[in-house]
């Protein structure tokens, strides 16, 4: 079993005949991912992938069609906030946004709307999620996953990528790797993926990376001491970031002095959490 | 992106703020002019992207418009905190009686915008929250509804504001909330807001940042960065599409990932190396985009070693060291490379580099490649 998505995702590509949309789409079909319907608004009644996948207009069209029960999202920056809306209000109850660069503002308003709905979105500014051997709904590289009992939680893409690749390398296998995403708001935080993998039957331990900005990891950190059962390891990116620097990510910046790794590191240890010095020793923290 | 004082300011008055008299000098002789037709007492502000004016003596007071135009000649020779004074406001000075703090931010864990106000103005809001955390007054703001009466009237009274001055202070609350949407604003504040002699409330200082993912539906907005706020090479990335951040130590660092290049920084420090920058190269790594990168990195005096970590995911390792060796091609390595490929066709990728007769240090883990930057930096590794 896995958290999110598995066998039984039915997925929705929002964005499936732009570049990265059609080129993405390809690579979770290759990987046994069931992609039921397309959007692209004024393409419907074509079809993507070489034929695989029916194109809809809108949303609630597809949904009718093919029962798509999550969507991913690679629309551009200034569309995105309404196709995120577009997909909750056609009763999606799972929507995954890739697309980097929505405005915050626009992104405070849909997480208010997706609230209020009960409606749960990944992202934005996010690589997704793979659970290996089941569906990969995204863009991380499936290959350097396998199967097995950690769950990996992360605010980044390719440093995930890495410590999955070097977690693979160990024997150590993945429930489901989750990419929350970089940006000041995003839909779903450490804390909501922690309580999935303590509910998850199959999760035994898990792998959480972070990165300067925000209090997220604090606030994950308190949940680690109480609320799971099950062992955690961290991993925070920044150590030696410049503060009021936007490095990168939206979200990944030290504001007024608080957002620090130091803080978050301090918040890890002190509720006993091992924290690697970098993302090579942590299959190494991993009893 | 942030705004200066006085634009931040304007945005403000353009919102029904009100903000003192006052206009913008690059000269002494503009300085002189500007007060003679305010009128004396003015203040004169330097206009720097960085806190701590006052301290340093960028913010002093002129009674003539003679002693305007030689303090302003002095203000606009300094450095601020590493910055050059290149404008100058010159404000009509207030009779001052209160400050106070009134700001606006997105609050991340809420999700929500929240309003701040407190009885310590002038003073740096981190500060307050530090010292006297219970000055500072919040209200959470619903997206959907605004801010609303009952919630200017809680900051007022929670900060002990006199009732005759609540109407006013609920305008310029509702003024800068609507200045902090229309500019897509992140963050958004007046400090200090004084009550007057005169009974009245200005705002005398502002500070507006903006959310450079809004930037894109405000093009004027878009024009106000100020060429100091980054670097040159900073700014020639930001235009290439490159997120670069340059920093004093001696290792550049190219990497594809935000996370990842944070992590490269951490540990190159971890071994006792210095990062020269952050550097996210983004997915794909063409040719092109490797040699700008590169071309930045070795135009700074300090580099002395570079490393590239690239994990290949998506993107395959033997595009990304096609990327490189033509990069090399245009842009010649002048110091020592440590290259670390891993992922997605790695051995190919390591082939192309091995084969392509640049002298290149190679490395499989993160922590070899970070341990042989930081010796050939030094010195210590040659290939």
């Amino acid at each position: 079993m896995a958290i999110l998505v598995d066998k039984n995702t039915r997925l929705l590509v929002q964005g499936i005949t732009g570049r990265e949309g059609e080129f993405h789409s390809r690579q979770m079909i290759a990987y046994g991912t069931q992609i039921v319907a397309g959007v692209t608004p004024g393409k419907g009644g074509q079809w993507a992938c070489d034929g695989k996948v029916p194109v809809f207009d809108t949303v609630a069209e597809a949904v009718t069609a093919t029962e798509a029960n999550t969507s991913v999202i690679y629309v551009p920056a200034r569309f995105a906030a309404d196709a995120i809306l577009e997909a909750a209000d056609a009763g999606i109850p799972l929507i995954v946004c890739i697309t980097e660069g929505i405005p915050t503002l626009d992104m405070i308003r849909v997480r208010a709307y997706l609230d209020q709905k009960g409606v749960r979105l990944v992202g934005p500014n996010c690589p997704g999620l793979l659970s290996p051997g089941e569906a990969k709904v995204g863009i991380m590289p499936g290959h350097i996953a396998t199967p097995g009992p950690i769950g990996v939680v992360s605010r980044s893409g390719t440093l995930t990528y890495e410590v999955v690749y070097a977690l693979t390398l160990r024997g150590l296998g993945q429930t489901t790797c989750v990419g929350i995403g970089g940006d000041p708001i995003i839909g779903t935080t450490f804390v909501d993926v922690l309580e999935m993998f303590e509910n998850d039957p199959l999760t035994e331990q898990v792998v959480l990376i972070g990165e300067i900005g925000g209090s997220d990891e604090e606030r994950a950190a308190r949940f680690i001491a109480e609320r799971m059962t099950k062992p955690v390891v961290a991993f925070v990116a920044g150590r030696t970031a410049p503060p009021g620097k936007r490095m990168g990510h939206a979200g990944a910046i030290i504001e007024g002095g608080t957002g620090t790794a130091a803080e978050k590191i301090a918040a890890f240890e002190a509720v006993g959490v091992p924290v690697a010095e970098h993302p090579e020793q942590i299959p190494d923290l991993i009893a | 992106m942030k705004l200066h004082e006085y634009q931040s300011k304007r945005l403000f008055a353009a919102h029904g703020v009100p903000i003192p008299r006052g206009d913008v000098a690059t000269t002494p002789e503009e300085a002189r002019r500007i007060a003679e037709e305010l009128g004396t007492p003015v203040v004169v502000k330097s206009q720097v992207l960085v806190g701590g004016r006052g301290k340093a003596g960028g913010i002093r007071l002129a009674h003539t418009p003679a002693e305007a135009e030689r303090v302003a000649g002095e203000i606009l020779g300094m450095e601020i905190k590493g910055l050059p004074v290149r404008k100058v406001l010159l404000d009509e000075a207030a009779d001052i009686r209160q400050e106070i703090y009134l700001g606006v931010v997105v609050d991340r864990a809420a999700c929500r915008p929240v309003m701040m106000a407190s009885s310590e103005g002038g003073v740096e809001i981190e500060e307050v929250a530090r010292i006297n955390p219970e000055a500072i007054k919040k209200v959470t703001i619903d997206p959907f509804l605004g801010l609303r009466g009952y919630q200017t009237v809680t900051l007022a009274k929670g900060i002990g504001l006199a009732g005759e001055y609540r109407r006013a202070f609920d305008r310029i609350a509702r003024g800068l909330y609507q200045a902090f949407l229309a500019c897509d604003a992140s963050l958004a504040e007046i400090n200090p807001l004084v009550v007057t002699g005169e009974g009245s409330l200005l705002a005398v200082d502002g500070k507006m940042v903006l959310d450079d993912n809004g930037l894109f539906r405000h093009p004027d907005l878009a024009q106000m960065r100020d060429v100091d706020e980054e670097t040159p090479a900073e700014r020639e990335a930001r235009e290439a599409g490159l997120s670069y951040v340059q920093l004093d130590g001696e290792i550049g660092c190219m990497v594809n990932g935000a996370g990842l290049a944070m992590a490269t920084m951490d540990i190159i420090k971890h071994f006792g190396g210095a990062p020269a920058n952050f550097l996210d190269i983004g997915g794909g790594a063409k040719a092109e985009r490797v040699a700008t990168a590169l071309r930045l990195i070795l135009a700074d005096p300090n580099v002395k070693a570079v490393l590239f970590n690239i994990f290949g995911g998506i993107t395959r390792c033997d595009e990304v060291a096609k990327g490189i060796v033509t990069a090399f091609e245009e842009v010649e390595p002048t110091v020592p490379m440590v290259t670390r490929l891993v992922g997605t066709n790695e051995a190919e990728g390591r082939a192309i580099l091995e084969d392509s007769g640049y002298r290149l240090i190679t490395a499989t883990t993160l922590a070899e490649a970070a341990q042989k930057a930081v010796a050939a930096a030094g010195g210590e590794l040659t290939v």
